[in-house]
């Protein structure tokens, strides 16, 4: 078996196991290749491609990306004032974002949770006090930057994060803003 | 044989080093270089290193590396363990907060599993996103995920878990299920140690047994309480523990550690550390 993998070490990536790949969807031809030219000016590894059949548009271009940078990537296009109208994955189309989120109230403290990602925040003065979760290498560096501020104040996730995990960090962020603010 | 914990530090200027670690007041040194102890890999190597000065062996080795997610340390890292991996006489790795790369993944599998002695392969955070995205989560020894994180070990078309299907709800009375879907689907290792309000120690799609005491509640807010779990498992396995064991005793110690600490959500896992000692030996009873 591991003689077997050797031999096949070169593309054996391509047969097994899930697409890191997401889709960007524009409204417009132009707009893909203004995304496009902005994303790999940064250097980031996108591929224009056809839409697959799924996916009723008007519009004949997607472009591919390594999925776990989506918040990167977002980040780039906004900048550009270019933004997508979808972001899905390459695996399964009608895969979308988790739109839930788990609320723990402990008193004193409130904790918001958006799929791998939780911040908690205390009540009375509003301070992140901590951020937790996730696996991506920006969360620790997001944790950083926000635990000990206060949660109108603080950098937004967004700002700072590079990655799916931050892009979650940054939707419990905003539904505890909302729930803080009443 | 040593233990090798990998994983970086939330500092793009830190250089890529590999070394025995060491504990000095609240900061993790390696080499000539300091990491204060917060959280992510820095807080599982320091709860590691002390857990196992606690039980009476020596301390791992860690490779660590600057990444604050853009990737380039992670890929550095990648590279450079794929290259040492044949001159490295490993009793087991412990993979945590890396950049998933499927590539790169592949080729420290690959490298790890040449060895004529295979190391245990324990996979934590983006590691275990990675390891589960290649499909060859069935070549692991053990991960370690939460509950949110056993709902995408559970779908099959989930690259990552912000993506989980949403019929796939974070709900603890339905862990069984989820464990039973990811072996099914060929999505978790070997062994699970999944943590929530009751931890599961699972081999082999038998849940072997579980762990819900003590119980604070505070523990599920503080970032670094899964990093500790991980690195007590660690020190466990470095300890020669078989692995339900080590998951076992590891799940009680950080229970404990808790038990101990009396957080409040506010805490950071720095906070709970002064009361490892104690904990190892209430979750270690002779």
């Amino acid at each position: 078996m591991r003689f077997l993998k050797s031999i096949f070490a070169g593309f054996s990536d391509k047969t097994k196991g899930l697409s890191e790949k997401g889709i960007l969807v524009f409204r417009h031809t132009s707009e893909v290749i203004r995304a496009e030219s902005l994303l790999k000016e940064q250097g980031l590894d996108v591929l224009v491609k056809g839409p697959p059949p799924e996916i009723q548009t008007g519009c004949d271009m997607v472009i591919e990306f390594p999925l776990i940078i989506q918040l990167q990537v977002l980040d780039i296009l906004e900048k550009g004032r270019v933004e997508p109208i979808q972001v899905i994955t390459v695996q399964d189309h009608l895969l979308e974002p988790v739109s839930l989120y788990n609320v723990k109230d402990f008193g004193e403290y409130l904790m918001v949770r958006a799929a791998n990602m939780k911040i908690t925040v205390n009540k009375d003065t509003l301070e992140i006090v901590n951020v937790s979760g996730g696996g991506c290498p920006d969360v620790p560096f997001l944790a950083e930057q926000m635990v000990g501020r206060n949660l109108l104040q603080a950098p937004e996730p967004r700002s700072l994060g590079q990655t799916l995990c931050g892009y979650s960090l940054q939707l419990a962020y905003e539904e505890m803003k909302r729930r803080c603010r009443g | 044989m040593s233990w090798l914990i990998v994983g970086t530090v939330p500092d793009e200027d830190f250089p890529l080093v590999r070394g025995r670690i060491r504990i000095d007041r609240d900061f993790l040194e390696i080499g000539q270089h300091q990491i204060k102890i917060a959280r992510g890999t820095p807080a599982l190597a320091a709860t590691a290193c002390m857990a196992a000065s606690v039980l009476g062996i020596e301390p791992p080795e860690a490779l660590l590396v600057g990444d604050t997610g853009k990737g380039s340390g992670s890929r550095k890292l990648y590279a450079h363990l794929v290259e040492a991996m044949p001159d490295l006489e490993l009793a087991g790795i412990t993979f945590h907060y890396l950049l998933p790369d499927v590539y790169w993944h592949n080729q420290v599998l690959w490298a790890a599993q040449k060895k004529s002695r295979q190391p245990l392969l324990v996979a934590d955070a983006g590691f275990m996103y990675v390891a589960k995205m290649s499909g060859f989560a069935a070549d692991y020894d053990l991960f370690t995920p939460d509950i949110g994180e056993m709902c995408f070990l559970a779908d099959e078309t989930a690259p990552h878990p912000f993506y989980t299907r949403g019929f796939l709800l974070e709900d603890e009375s339905r862990v069984e299920e989820y464990i039973s879907r990811a072996y099914s689907e060929k999505n978790a290792a070997r062994h699970l140690m999944v943590k929530g309000a009751k931890d599961y120690i699972v081999q082999d799609q038998v849940i072997l047994s579980t762990v819900s005491e003590p119980s604070i509640e505070a523990m599920e807010a503080i970032g670094g309480t899964g990093d500790s779990l991980t690195g007590i498992i660690t020190a466990n396995l470095m300890a020669g523990y078989e692995i339900p064991a080590a998951c076992h005793k590891a799940a009680l110690s950080n229970r404990y550690l808790g038990l101990l600490a009396r957080p409040s959500p506010a805490f950071s896992v720095a906070d709970l550390l002064p009361f490892l000692e104690q904990s190892i030996k209430l979750g270690n009873p002779r």
